[in-house]
């Protein structure tokens, strides 16, 4: 399945070159791939992932995904 | 310890010793009660019966980090109701060190149109305290009449004041304060309160401490011991560690979280995402200036001995400064909700809220009011800030502007006023993020996000986790808790950002209770300094209940009922026993 990626802040390093915070690119995943196995395809350290939404719900790392589906990681942010 | 009472109908002054009933408050618990104890509630917010206090916090003027908060408080002529408002500044720790627990505005001058300054130092063993003519820095860009002040009195005092907007007593009217590099830039900005200091004819105090004696702490130990676990739990989190989240993207980080939990309010809160969030988001500033200055910038703090350090700097290809600092309020309030996606407008809109005195947050919402209405296209970056112009110039139309969003709202008969006690609402969507809506509801303040931060476990995950989507009587509780904390938080002196390492890290919650206890010379438990929090918002409600407030001012507005909120396509369902619940439970 194909499925959207998304990475902010801090983890725009580990999106393709060229890539600007929050700019969707594609990824293939194994049917009921879930978003630790983005994040391990990514090689983002864990540590760093705090918020991870699953088209605009807030999913555990668990959640298994949907051809299509859009994945949104943020590493900790605040502010107000 | 004193009391300053600058009295304006005569352009006398007192300094009185502090009661015993104000020993042991500062900040926002010390504005407050004086305002409940001592202002009617049912005065005109304008006349001469209405006090204008400003207060450092508890441990403001230490050595502590993050600390150089102030608090200013009176009847606020947006809402009608009780306001605090805050800033960091120099300014904060000057007033502590002279020993000012408190300085109170009172009276009006006869004579309208006449403005005048106060000037306070330290001379032998009590501050020294001048009235002078002001008249020459009225009607000015507050750009140029800073310096004008600085050169005049010395690089080393701090200034307060107000601009055009509060001269010409809009409701929107914030206090403007220096920042580190003497910008007029750091604001105690909503509800109005720069009106009220225009009222009483004061354009500006300016303080110096050189020679003053500094804060007297009566447990020195414990107060080492507290701050160093203060400034532990800072430098441990991500978010306010030293090139963490906040030093790094400014608080515009939150742009690209909100807009995909769809809580970012779009073009005058029609929608909870914005195509542009990505250009106007924290990231996108700290690349801009990376592109045009050739390095990485990292933020930069707005007062003495801040840890966090989030004020960023937006600059121009040519080097020179366009906005410092865009807040994420900021950035939303002039960007997604005016559906206007040039960060470089954006900025140029903020700097002039700073040269005329206006609050960014109202101003921001005024205007998507405005463009929702008609009066200006959605998009046109051009058009608000030939608004901003009327607005500081005092036309007509200005001056409708400058009643603020619920103002505009009503003479262009827009029913979608996205407001609360006559504030306008902050860039949190209520329907996509309850418990907010519950803080905007029923703080005291009018819509305020910083009133009870619900933001933190219902979108950043930090202090725990709650479903923002969820319509439950627990958002109640938790706005509760937030508001209590957050009325503690804003007397201490501590920015309220302390709140993210604190939330996760028990020890620095404790260190800001320990430093409170090292002043006073008290040994309340955490627990007991969260109930000083939930009295201070008690008095505050008493106050608002005189003036004429029911449990039906603590609602959301109506349109948010019926209109349902892309994407996720919510309304506001939450029972009202739920809003009754934040106050009826306290």
């Amino acid at each position: 399945m194909k499925i959207q990626v998304k990475l902010f802040a801090t983890l725009q390093r580990y999106a393709p070159a060229g890539q600007f915070a929050g700019e969707p690119f594609e990824m293939e995943l194994p049917d009921g791939g879930t978003i630790a196995m983005v994040v391990e395809r990514l090689a983002i350290r864990s540590h760093e992932v705090k918020v991870t939404f699953v088209n605009g719900r807030a999913r555990a790392e668990v959640y298994r995904l949907k051809d299509g589906d859009e994945v949104g990681i943020f590493p900790p942010v605040g502010g107000g | 310890m004193w009391i300053l009472r600058l009295n304006m109908t005569d352009r006398s002054y007192k300094l009185e010793a502090v009661p015993e009933r104000y020993k042991n408050l500062g900040g926002r618990g010390l504005t407050s009660t004086l305002i409940y104890d001592e202002v009617d509630p049912m005065c005109h917010p304008l006349g001469p019966n209405n006090k204008l206090v400003f207060a450092p916090g508890i441990i403001t003027g230490t050595s502590s980090p993050t600390s150089a908060r102030l608090s200013v408080g009176g009847k606020s002529p947006l809402t009608g109701g009780i306001k605090e408002a805050n800033a960091g500044t120099g300014w904060a720790p000057s007033v502590a060190k002279m020993h000012l627990k408190a300085i109170v505005v009172e009276g009006q001058p006869e004579e309208t149109g006449k403005y005048w300054m106060v000037a306070i130092s330290w001379e032998g063993d009590k501050p020294k305290v001048e009235f002078m003519p002001a008249d020459e820095y009225v009607g000015r860009n507050l750009y140029e009449a800073f310096p004008e002040v600085y050169s005049r009195f010395g690089d080393r005092v701090h200034v307060a004041g107000i601009g055009a907007a509060g001269e010409f007593k809009y409701p929107n009217s914030g206090i403007v304060f220096n920042d580190m590099k003497d910008r007029p830039s750091r604001y105690a900005g909503r509800g109005g309160l720069g009106a009220v200091m225009g009222s009483k004819g004061l354009k500006f105090i300016v303080v110096d401490s050189a020679g003053a004696p500094g804060v007297e702490i009566l447990n020195p130990e414990l107060f080492k011991e507290g701050s160093k676990k203060m400034r532990e739990a800072l430098m441990e989190h991500a978010i306010t560690k030293p090139k963490g989240g906040l030093n790094s993207y400014g608080t515009a980080i939150l742009v690209n979280i909100l807009n995909e939990a769809g809580g970012l309010p779009t073009r005058n809160f029609s929608a909870g995402r914005f195509a542009g969030a990505a250009k106007i988001a924290g990231e996108a500033i700290f690349e801009t200036n990376k592109q045009r200055m050739g390095k990485e910038i990292y933020n930069h703090a707005c007062s003495p001995g801040c840890i966090i350090q989030c004020s960023n700097t937006l600059y121009a290809p040519d080097g020179s400064e366009i906005a410092s600092c865009i807040e994420y309020e900021s950035d939303w309030a002039f960007g997604a909700d005016c559906g206007i996606d040039d960060l470089d407008k954006i900025g140029e809109m903020v700097t002039l809220c700073n040269a005329y005195g206006l609050d960014t947050i109202e101003a921001g919402v005024t205007m998507g009011v405005a463009m929702d209405s008609g009066v200006i296209p959605f998009g046109d970056a051009d058009g608000a800030i030939r608004l901003l112009h009327e607005m500081g110039k005092g036309t007509p139309l200005g001056r409708i502007l400058g009643g603020g969003a619920a103002m505009v709202a009503k003479t262009y008969g827009n029913p979608r006023s996205p407001t609360v006690k006559g504030q306008a609402m902050p860039a949190y969507e209520p329907r996509a993020v309850k418990g907010i809506g519950v803080t905007y509801a029923t703080t005291t303040m009018g819509a305020d996000h910083t009133a009870g931060y619900t933001i933190a476990p219902e979108i950043l995950s930090v202090g725990g986790k709650s479903d923002p989507l969820a319509s439950e009587t627990a958002k109640a509780d938790l706005s509760r808790a937030f508001q209590s904390t957050t009325a503690l938080i804003d007397s201490s002196g501590h920015c309220l950002f302390i709140a993210f390492a604190i939330l996760d890290i028990p020890t620095g919650f404790q260190g800001m209770v320990d430093e409170i206890n090292a002043i006073f010379g008290t040994s309340m438990t955490g627990d007991e300094a969260v109930a000083m929090g939930a009295e201070i918002l008690k008095r505050e409600r008493a106050f608002n209940e005189a003036a004429g407030f029911t449990r039906h001012d603590d609602r959301l507005p109506e349109f948010m009922k019926y209109e349902k909120l892309p994407p996720h396509n919510v309304t506001n369902d939450l029972p009202d026993s739920v809003f009754d619940a934040v106050f009826g439970n306290l």
